[in-house]
């Protein structure tokens, strides 16, 4: 066997109100079509691990973005802009919503693009997944990993993120991954099932993959919490889900 | 945790960070999820100069027991012959 050659490094696209944006993008070498995917990273930051996935995706034939979500923070190591994140409540939501539109116009004008786009997000990430794919109509496949406050209580929104994400269900235009720990407790197993309900309710097209013995952010490698049997099998799910909906 | 809750205190005093000694106007205090260190969650302060600029910060990311430990050798610390010291000369210089 070889092993797919790969590229990756820093491009800048356009998001919200056509402001230029850092990302890290990541691609197979080779001319065929492939499809991209928009990688939103978790609220510890623009960090390693999550540009890692991006190569990861580049590995298994995707073009992948990810955007460096805290950008408009600041300049600077990205815990420092993380830091400078959180201090100020976080990136609003309609700016997250305009950067993935702007990434994925950027993925499909990619010359190499076969035209499919799809998102994966962490943690926080993972909620924003499930805003981003119910507020444009145009993303192919979604897949959110134990992103918390998808529900969220009154008393939980702010000015930021002003939105329960499940409250938009029915706008939700791309088919549905979701992944979870039965341990986590953001979100919590009955959330889950929450959420699953709205799902049925409305007739979206989704899979939830529900994990025993693992938590919130199991498929870190670095963490405690990282749960290789459940990891493994779960990446397994989500290259099953890119392969169906993002294929040439 | 993904909840962006963070607890902000007023500071007066001095840090030392990669450039030097620092103004600390402010620390920030959070359980999340650390940047660096190699747990789950854990306490997280930074102690900063500008609150909503990247600019000069000492961070620590601590585990759980070690925050707790450390909030316990403070209130110590204060209540020690030292700390008594360090308030009658605040007192006396606010007089």
């Amino acid at each position: 066997m070889t092993y797919r050659g790969i590229t990756a490094g820093e491009v800048t696209f356009r998001g919200d109100h056509d402001d230029e944006v850092q990302a890290y993008l990541a691609q197979p070498v080779g001319d065929d079509p492939v499809g991209g995917v928009i990688v939103l990273h978790h609220m510890p930051g623009w960090d390693e691990g999550s540009v890692e996935i991006a190569r990861k995706f580049a590995h298994h034939g995707y073009n992948a973005i990810c955007p460096n979500l805290f950008d408009r923070f600041g300049k600077g190591e990205p815990d420092e802009v993380a830091a400078v994140a959180r201090a100020q409540g976080g990136k609003p939501d309609d700016e997250t919503v305009g950067d993935a539109a702007g990434a994925a116009a950027y993925l499909r004008g990619l010359p190499n693009s076969n035209g499919k786009v799809g998102i994966i997000g962490f943690c926080s990430g993972g909620r924003q997944v499930v805003l981003v794919a119910s507020r444009l109509d145009n993303l192919d496949a979604a897949v959110d990993c134990w992103g918390g406050r998808v529900i969220a209580d009154a008393d939980q929104l702010t000015e930021a993120h002003p939105v329960s994400p499940i409250d938009l269900t029915s706008d939700l235009a791309a088919p549905l991954l979701g992944i979870f720990g039965n341990d986590d407790q953001s979100p919590t197993p009955e959330q889950v099932d929450q959420h699953e309900a709205a799902l049925k309710e409305h007739g979206k097209t989704y899979e939830f993959h529900r994990y025993d013995g693992a938590g919130h952010g199991f498929f870190a490698v670095n963490r405690p919490g990282y749960r290789p049997e459940q990891a493994t099998a779960a990446w397994g799910e989500v290259f099953k889900w890119y392969g169906k909906y993002l294929a040439s | 945790m993904c909840t962006w809750i963070v607890e902000r205190t007023p500071m007066s005093g001095s840090g030392k960070g990669p450039n030097g000694w620092f103004e600390v106007n402010q620390a920030n205090v959070y359980f999340d999820h650390p940047y660096h260190a190699p747990m789950d969650h854990s306490l997280i302060i930074d102690f900063v100069e500008t609150p909503d600029e990247v600019g000069n910060r000492v961070a620590v990311e601590l585990s759980e027991d070690s925050a707790r430990r450390l909030v316990a050798s403070i209130l110590a610390a204060l209540e020690s012959g030292e700390a008594g010291h360090a308030v009658q000369v605040e007192a006396a210089a606010s007089a």
